[in-house]
């Protein structure tokens, strides 16, 4: 069931904090270089992970496609997709049985 | 020993002379012809004519491009100017129509903004809050 391992790559993405936070910061500007987000982890959370390690925290969460990216002329942007999420939403919090 | 000159390597040094003086604001301090169609081309910041100079250094040798290409994919500025208040000078040069790759933000101590030069190269403007 592809559904299924969709889901679970959701899960495993976002079971590490450094890419939750990576999200928190995507939520408060969307479209960010690799070179922002760093600087944002680094100087708002003081995460001092490498630039290598924030770029495969983020190849999972594209992976996880949570973050999409995109080239515009010679730059590359990140951006946030919520997408994945609404299978969970629709799951439990929407089908939630009376009590 | 004092550093009394830094560099950025430019695509064009005509155009990177146009830049970073009628856009950026800096004045031209020493103008050379070295032969060929370089030239030792540097300009300073008109609030310290006597400071630092930035020499536009032209990027010819082969290694440049791909260096220059890569930080500039992951928005990488390897320069960076001190501002007294970012904000502002985003809306000025914005309005002069420099492209922004991450518009001015709040990181704790510093605000910062990361703009294109059109000669190759993302630089950073800061300001430190006291």
């Amino acid at each position: 069931m592809p559904i299924v391992a969709v889901v679970g790559d959701v899960f495993k993405a976002l079971a590490d904090p450094t890419r939750r936070t990576i999200l928190d910061e995507l939520t408060d500007r969307n479209g960010q270089t690799l070179f922002e987000i760093c600087a944002r982890l680094s100087n708002k959370h003081g995460l001092a992970s490498s630039r290598q390690a924030i770029s495969q925290h983020l190849d999972v969460l594209e992976a996880a496609g949570l973050v999409q990216t995109r080239r515009e002329g010679r730059y590359k942007f990140h951006y946030i997709d919520t997408a994945p999420l609404e299978p969970i939403v629709e799951r439990w919090l929407s089908r939630r049985g009376r009590t | 020993m004092r550093i009394t000159i830094t560099s950025v390597l430019v695509d064009n040094q005509a155009k990177a002379e146009k830049f970073y003086t009628e856009v950026l604001g800096f004045v031209k301090r020493h103008d050379i012809a070295l032969g060929g169609e370089a030239r030792w081309l540097t300009v300073v910041s008109p609030e310290d004519e006597g400071g630092t100079e930035l020499l536009l250094e032209p990027s010819g040798h082969p290694a440049v491009k791909p260096f220059k290409d890569a930080l500039v994919a992951d928005g990488i500025p390897f320069t960076q100017f001190s501002v007294d208040d970012v904000q502002a000078e985003y809306e000025r040069l914005r309005g002069l129509g420099v492209r922004f790759t991450q518009e001015p933000t709040d990181m704790g101590n510093v605000t910062t903004a990361v703009f294109d030069d059109t000669c190759g190269n993302l630089i950073q403007i800061i300001h430190q809050k006291s």
